[in-house]
């Protein structure tokens, strides 16, 4: 089974790169753009298993390893 | 006075740090981090470098490494552990330092020698020096932009746990004298035992007279000195 | 795509790059038509940047051997003695085509690339320089082009862990459609551990190590390398190959603790050409032919053919030729790095590259001739006629300038001027704790620890002297490197060099090519110092545009006691100023004259090496005498524009008072481009022993000024004052300017 997770800056964080894509952004004419946040994003491949389960997999190697809690902040897909 | 330098895969300051902890009188050995013996060394350091390219985050992987087990029992147990640049990374990805590291601030690596001022001397690594001393170290990397939640920068504060802090040549602390953004001009702090010290400058640059660089001498002079004391 | 069984015949040859007559020598080997696989083998050797086909001739003339010469060139790279047991492994090569398509990998890939050619041979790499052009600074693609290559050169380097220690940036309208990326690299190793690229032992095993093979870069030797650019070149993408340099930096660890173990007989790096020209290249030089089974090569992409895993370059892998009993070992050592090693093959006796996949046959070539009969041209060459109309120059219709104050500080902001902190911040110049001159100065400087031995390195070419006059620019080229490196008391030793030239079957760049080359084999003999290795970048044109004339020289210098090494800047106050060298009336090719007068015309300066070499000798004396604080030489914009860069130091906090007397113009004695001449600065005390030692020597020595306590710049010239100058404000034009040019302000 497939899933995502997303990870980016919480938001109390400092994000520049994601400003730097902003103002590229309107540069180039895309007035409406508010506001960018850049993050990473995972595609994971997992073995047949309950959503339950695999949530549990998921959200436990998220805190582990592929975020790091006190900058970061994730979302999980399936 | 042995050192055991760990070596992860993508360690590249190891040979830099061996041959400094050797010229000022020390032992060193290197320790593959695939391996949890740490030959009975009495400081551990964990060098600078690119620890597993530092994909997905810098120090991320590496502190999985078996290694790291030793070392982080090691610190628990009061022993000395100097995490420079990368190894400072390790280190906070291990949970053995507060905060985290986000990208420079100018979004680019940064090679380039930096001023640090020393804040406090009460420190196996910093015990031959007088506070206020102003040092000349190298800095080379792109995510030495260090972070940590208000409550916990004021605890570092509150327990005197900043070792150094970035500063101008003149010794002022301020934007001028922070090379890439780090909270509180921060380049090093230690734990609440105060036997574990990262620090994103790399003293085992400027630890030799050849290259006209000596200022990070004092440290390898330091933990020899407290390491004597307490054997 | 190509169809790998399909029946080969001219036209498939003509799309492979070869040419009728190529073709037919390749079925003369043979004895037959070759297949598809054989086909792309033969393009890819035989093609410019393999082969070297139009520049072997000529490259034949340059000096090859000296006393300090361990390895000339034929091999991954040269080698020099350095004493006390080591040796100095060094090259430059290029990544020109590959760079422009797509700025940062084609940078970091080139850095990649050097890097392995250097330890191939065993050495572990300690320093590094890159030579970067790019078009006008005001040209659209320039500031994406900059911020690209210098990222990519920061990001494989750094990670890899070698110092970048110099280089050049240069900016030129010739260079619009074409941007120039030559990545040095140096390296130590103990002279009687030097590893040759041999497949030497009938009955050894061939092994494949480090990185998967995957499709990238088929055809980045053959058919990008080799060609101008025309239109469609981002279809060409696919043909940048990506780095991994964490790959790389566990590949050098393996392949040196696998030397140092005593497992290996023979190894190659995969560069360009990959897996067909190490395996060719081994056999080639040790007289054997080497058996492979294609289907046995660790691969990250399904289905490839014979043909692709033979063209393909996929960095970041070697090929090692070891002992039967030796071969699980060397697994081992790269189990350990987490690398794939795989015996892929053997080397046999009957000196034929036998290619099989799954037990069958699909290519047998003999290896030989594959480099004996690889094409050899003599391509014509003529003078182009543009050249008599360029160098005149009427100095009467160039007016001077009303106020040389401005003129200094428009020549400090200029592109080619100004200070490169953005460039060199962003590399790691401090790692291996080896650098004592880190990047800004003449040369670069590193220890060699355990020795009081010091390596100077500087990279030079000044492309527009080439252009307008190709035998002396190219003499001028070695000429100022080796006395960049002779400014620190280093004696300049030996070279590399990287020639960047347009399209070969064009005659007037084939004469540019000749004409360099003879004036740089002029200069070499006279200085001493031969050629070890080096690369040719041709076809680096764009429609009809072509590059400058860019043979890029490498040189490297020994300073036998690194602690008289003699600094660029200016030390203290009340230390005398003297001018090595006299100043002629010379204003053709200069900076000065394109910057400010909008005027690309003139002979370059005139130089007379036997000058220059005494100047030299005399350099390295004052060093060895320890009698001189620094020494600069006086190169793009000048004299004035050398003294502000002897007084950019970090505290700002020196002056100069400098009085001169001339009969020239005074632009040309302030901005000329004379040749052979460097400022030195001195211990009033020392002043009539340098005088009376550059009279014995045949230099001619004026002192101009005195050191002063304030960051000022006074130049007098026959009483009247000249330049009056804040060098805080020039210092600050200085070092922003390059901001502007990358649009980060």
């Amino acid at each position: 089974m497939k899933a995502r997770v997303y990870v980016s800056y919480k938001d109390t964080v400092l994000d520049p790169q994601g400003k730097t894509v902003r103002n590229a952004l309107r540069s180039l004419g895309y007035d409406d753009v508010v506001d960018v946040r850049q993050g990473k994003y995972f595609q994971i491949e997992l073995k047949d298993m309950s959503r339950e389960q695999a949530e549990k997999i998921l959200r436990e190697m998220a805190d582990k390893i592929l975020s790091n809690p006190v900058i970061e902040k994730f979302e999980i897909e399936i | 006075m042995k050192f055991g330098i760990v070596v992860f895969p993508g360690s590249n300051c190891d040979r830099d740090t061996y041959s400094a902890v050797e010229r000022h009188g020390g032992s060193a050995v290197y320790l593959w981090h695939k391996n949890t013996d740490l030959q009975n060394s009495d400081c551990i350091i964990l060098p600078g470098g690119f620890a597993y390219g530092d994909y997905l985050r810098t120090g991320a992987i590496a502190r999985f490494s078996p290694i790291m087990n030793s070392v982080v029992r090691f610190a628990g147990a009061g022993g000395n552990v100097l995490g420079i640049c990368n190894g400072f990374q390790v280190l906070l990805e291990a949970g053995l330092l507060p905060g985290a590291m986000l990208v420079n601030k100018s979004l680019k690596f940064l090679g380039q020698d930096v001023f640090i001022k020393t804040e406090r001397n009460d420190t196996p690594f910093t015990s031959k020096f007088e506070i206020g001393d102003i040092l000349r170290v190298p800095v080379a990397h792109f995510e030495g932009n260090y972070y940590a939640p208000e409550d916990v920068l004021d605890e570092l504060e509150r327990d005197g746990r900043v070792i150094f802090r970035y500063c101008t040549k003149g010794g002022d602390i301020n934007d001028d004298g922070n090379p890439n953004g780090a909270m509180r001009n921060i380049a090093g702090i230690c734990n609440k035992n105060r036997n574990v010290l990262g620090m994103m400058p790399h003293p085992e640059r400027a630890s030799d007279n050849v290259i006209n660089k000596t200022d990070g001498s004092r440290i390898w002079l330091s933990l020899l000195k407290s390491l004597k004391g307490a054997a | 795509m190509m169809k790998e069984e399909s029946v080969v015949t001219m036209q498939t040859a003509l799309e492979q790059g070869l040419t009728e007559k190529e073709f037919e020598t390749a079925c003369e080997i043979l004895g037959r038509t070759p297949n598809f696989t054989e086909l792309g083998v033969f393009a890819l050797m035989w093609s410019e940047h393999c082969s070297y086909k139009s520049s072997r001739l000529h490259l034949k003339k340059f000096p090859t051997t000296g006393e300090r010469v361990l390895q000339g060139p034929g091999e991954n790279a040269g080698v020099i003695d350095i004493g006390h047991g080591l040796a100095a492994v060094f090259k430059v090569e290029s990544h020109n085509h590959p760079s422009f398509i797509e700025p940062y990998q084609g940078a970091a890939t080139g850095v990649g690339g050097i890097l392995r050619d250097v330890f191939t041979m065993g050495a572990r790499p300690a320093a590094s320089m890159d030579s970067l052009r790019f078009g006008e600074a005001s040209h659209p693609k320039t500031a994406n082009l900059v911020k690209g290559v210098v990222a990519g050169i920061g990001g494989y380097g750094n990670c890899f862990g070698c110092p970048t220690v110099g280089g050049e940036v240069f900016f030129h309208p010739s260079y619009n459609g074409n941007i120039l990326v030559n990545a040095f690299n140096l390296g130590i190793c103990r002279k009687d551990k030097i590893f040759l690229a041999k497949a030497s032992g009938v009955g050894n095993k061939v092994i494949y190590v480090g990185s998967r093979t995957g499709r990238d870069g088929i055809h980045g030797a053959g058919l990008l390398a080799s060609k101008s650019f025309g239109e469609g070149s981002e279809e060409m993408r696919p043909t940048v190959q990506v780095g991994d340099p964490f790959q790389e930096k566990k590949l050098l660890e393996a392949c040196l603790e696998a030397m140092e173990a005593g497992l290996v007989v023979g190894i190659q790096d995969m560069g360009a050409a990959g897996l067909s020209s190490s395996s060719l290249e081994m056999a080639g030089r040790a007289g054997t032919g080497i058996v492979m089974h294609l289907d046995r090569i660790p691969t990250r992409e399904e289905g490839m053919t014979p043909y692709e895993l033979m063209l393909s370059e996929s960095q970041e892998r070697m090929l090692i030729v070891a002992e039967a009993e030796k071969v699980e070992a060397i697994r081992k050592v790269f189990e350990k790095w987490d690398l794939n090693a795989v015996e892929v093959g053997e080397v046999t006796a009957d000196g034929r590259l036998k290619l099989y996949m799954n037990g069958r046959l699909v290519g047998d070539m003999p290896a030989a001739p594959l480099s004996d009969k690889a094409p050899v041209y003599d391509r014509p060459r003529q003078r182009p006629d543009y050249l008599d109309d360029l160098v005149e120059l009427d100095l009467s219709a160039i007016p001077l300038p009303k106020d040389y104050n401005e003129t200094l500080s428009a020549l400090l902001g200029s592109p080619n001027l100004c200070s490169k902190h953005w460039v060199w911040n962003q590399y790691d110049s401090t790692i291996g704790s080896d650098t004592v001159f880190e990047p800004g100065h003449d040369a670069a400087l590193m220890q060699v620890k355990g020795t009081p031995v010091g390596i100077a390195i500087s990279s030079d070419c000044n492309s527009r002297y080439c252009y307008h006059n190709p035998r002396l620019g190219g003499a001028i080229a070695v000429a100022e490197s080796a006395r960049n490196v002779a400014c620190c008391g280093a004696k300049p030793v030996a070279f590399t060099n990287c020639l960047n030239f347009g399209n070969p079957e064009k005659p007037e760049i084939m004469w540019q090519f000749s004409e360099a080359i003879d004036g740089m084999v002029e200069a070499a003999k006279i200085l001493d110092t031969p050629v070890v290795s080096g690369n040719v970048s041709f076809y680096n044109e764009s429609g009809d545009v072509s590059i400058y004339p860019t043979p890029t020289v490498v040189m490297i210098g020994l300073i036998e006691d690194i602690g008289k090494a003699v600094p660029m800047f200016f030390q203290k106050p009340g230390d005398r100023i003297i001018l090595l060298g006299e100043t002629l009336e010379e204003l053709g090719a200069t900076e000065y004259l394109s910057f400010i007068h909008k005027t690309e015309k003139g002979t370059p300066p005139m130089l007379d090496i036997k000058k220059e070499k005494a100047l030299q000798i005399l350099l390295q004396k004052l060093s060895d005498k320890e009698l001189i604080e620094s020494a600069h030489d006086i190169s793009d914009g000048g004299l004035a524009v050398a003294l502000c860069e002897a007084l950019f130091n970090e505290d700002l906090n020196l002056g100069a008072g400098i009085n001169l007397k001339s009969d020239i113009r005074l632009d040309a004695l302030l901005f000329g481009e004379t040749q052979s001449r460097v400022i030195i600065s001195a211990n009033p005390q020392k002043m009539s022993k340098i005088l009376s030692l550059s009279e014995e020597n045949g230099v001619s020595a004026f002192e101009i000024g005195e050191v002063t306590d304030r960051p000022s710049l006074s130049i007098k010239i026959n009483g009247l004052k000249v330049i009056a100058a804040d060098l805080k404000l020039l210092h600050n034009k200085w070092e922003k300017a390059f901001l502007h040019i990358v649009r980060e302000f």
